[in-house]
């Protein structure tokens, strides 16, 4: 798998090269050449946007189908938090749980398991004064991506620990493994994810070589399978399967969980132009006397996946609503922080957006790029492919497009070849284009 | 490395639009990172011209700025026709030895005066005259 690896797709067919997704994507990822979106891989972060303003649904995410579960042995359910926030008059996640299982999954571990044994961690990092605040939450991997390719000083501050779907997904293989005797290997761990960030951080995990997960399918495709499975389950169905705290089921929305562990040291924001905000704000040391931030690429948190089916501030007020009556933990981490909590690998700054290995040629490029910019009439209106014209401008100056691509620029030439055009013939036979 | 490209930014700031402060830093804090500089001479840059153009908003009505990089340092030119600064050996003291940590970060954004400005930066010159106004210069190399 290669480092820039992304799990956004575009079905070409379906792509009628409008420039929605181009405006809307926050690393300016996408251009419409020919007709149709092309997704610059190195600068997707697969926050998903781009599926969720696409009018024509021509952008989705490389999911698994359920089938996939027939390939494998045994398999291991892990549903992420957000999964709860999608059901109506839900009291008891086990009824959830449960209802997985009959879709034939052999186990179900609750990725909000890992979320507490992760909160668990921090809390002993910043006891033993073993980490450098503010410490930026790695849960969300689309700003992990992001601060990747965008902010160089801030790769340090991203909390060296596993997002809780990988947590969990060992602690699941290891437990199981353990208890019924079967071979690590032979247990296969299936995701239910809202985002295609998760798709990618499995596919092309950045700190480490091998996800614990095995496939990731997506809770939009599991949902009419899990309220069917739900309406048939009576109360002697229902398994005790769940081991969750509040603070691991508030994991799945925006602000609710840590903020009651970090106390007033804490801050959040979602949506991923926020996100954006807080991040260069902390580059410019702005934000101070916080020890823990926690970004969400989606709006609520990740009940705001696009692949989520509910309202997301309406399964924000639902996992709140599950939330009320949980002890805080029912996980924890004994002694040392085990080594599988760990990131493998440092994060490292990826400078995809510079112009040239040499300084002194990117100066010279970006000298070039503002007088194009200045030339070009600002309206941003996108015809040309591009998101916005200082990115047409980059695009021209590093050869990825033409400046006749921008129609004003084409209009003004056409106009002056047609009064070229005019005078010539005018000076042959004395003929004009004029009405009058 | 070639030395004779050079880029020269130019921008104004008002002082009257304190919601907009810290734009002209901002911008050229993304075009050094677009240009490949070095994180840490972003840092410098973006703390030490993030903190001078705020001053120049609160203390001196707005002003311009001047940027010049090439590809061994970083020049901002702040040039405000403000108040001037009294005391300018007091001013850059000041931030050490009186103001508490409390009440520094009562200040907006970094808050953290002149010596901070200067601790962000390989060269500082500050020209001011009573009444007049003031220039700041900062200087960040390449390789610092």
């Amino acid at each position: 798998m290669t480092k820039f690896f992304h799990s956004v797709m575009l079905e070409k067919n379906k792509c009628v090269g409008c420039t929605n997704c181009v405006k809307r994507c926050p690393t300016q990822a996408i251009r419409v050449r020919n007709g149709k979106a092309v997704i610059h891989s190195k600068r997707c972060i697969d926050c998903g946007e781009c599926i969720r303003v696409c009018p024509h649904k021509a952008k989705k995410a490389a999911t698994k189908k359920i089938s996939i579960i027939k390939d494998f042995e045994y398999t291991v359910a892990i549903p992420d938090p957000s999964l709860f926030g999608q059901f109506n008059n839900l009291k008891d996640i086990n009824v959830v749980l449960t209802a997985i299982k009959k879709l034939g999954f052999n186990f179900v571990y609750e990725a909000s398991r890992g979320a507490e044994l992760i909160m668990d961690s921090i809390k002993k990092l910043l006891e033993e004064n073993r980490i450098r605040t503010p410490i930026i939450s790695s849960a969300c991997p689309a700003i992990v991506r992001l601060i990747r390719l965008r902010f160089p000083d801030l790769c340090d501050n991203v909390l060296e620990l596993e997002a809780p779907m990988e947590v969990t997904a060992k602690l699941a293989k290891d437990e199981i493994s353990e208890k019924y005797g079967i071979p690590f290997e032979k247990i296969k761990a299936v995701f239910i994810a809202p985002c295609p960030a998760k798709v990618s951080a499995v596919a092309a995990p950045l700190a480490k070589d091998k996800s614990w997960v095995d496939a990731v399918i997506s809770i939009g495709d599991v949902y009419p399978l899990l309220i069917s499975e739900m309406s048939k389950l009576s109360k002697d169905d229902i398994e005790d399967i769940a081991k969750s705290g509040s603070e691991g089921i508030g994991w799945g929305v925006s602000s609710a969980a840590a903020r009651t562990f970090f106390n007033e040291k804490y801050l959040a924001a979602d949506g991923i132009e926020n996100a954006i905000r807080i991040l260069e704000e902390l580059e410019e040391f702005r934000i101070r006397g916080i020890d823990f931030i926690e970004l969400s690429a989606c709006s609520a948190g990740c009940v705001g996946g696009v692949m989520c089916v509910e309202n997301a501030y309406v399964a924000k007020a639902k996992i709140h609503k599950l939330m009320k009556d949980l002890p805080l933990f029912k996980n924890s981490v004994d002694g040392e922080i085990p080594d599988f909590l760990r990131w493998e690998k440092e994060l490292e700054f990826e400078p995809v957006l510079k112009l040239s290995e040499d300084v002194g040629e990117a100066i010279a490029l970006m000298d070039k790029m503002d007088k194009l910019y200045e030339s070009l009439p600002g309206m941003d209106c996108g015809s040309c492919g591009a998101p916005t014209c200082r990115a047409f401008a980059e695009d021209v100056v590093m050869g990825r497009a033409k400046q006749n691509n921008c129609i004003y620029i084409l209009k003004d030439h056409i106009e002056y070849v047609i009064d070229t055009l005019e005078d010539t013939l005018k000076k042959l036979k004395g003929v004009t284009f004029d009405d009058s | 490395m070639k030395t004779n490209d050079s880029l020269k930014l130019h921008y104004e700031v008002s002082g009257d639009d304190f919601i907009s402060a810290g734009i002209a830093s901002s911008r050229v804090k993304n075009k050094l990172k677009q240009i490949g500089y070095p994180p840490i001479a972003i840092r410098k840059v973006a703390v030490a011209m993030y903190e001078a153009e705020i001053n120049m908003v609160i203390h001196a009505n707005g002003g311009t700025i001047d940027v010049d990089i090439n590809s061994e340092r970083i020049k901002v030119i702040l040039k405000d026709i403000g108040p001037g600064i009294p005391d300018i050996e007091k001013a850059m003291q000041e931030g050490f030895s009186t103001a508490t940590d409390e009440i520094r970060e009562l200040g907006f954004g970094a808050g953290m005066g002149l010596p901070n400005i200067k601790s962000y930066t390989d060269e500082l010159k500050i020209d001011t005259v009573l009444g007049q106004g003031t220039t700041i210069e900062i200087t960040v190399y390449c390789k610092s």
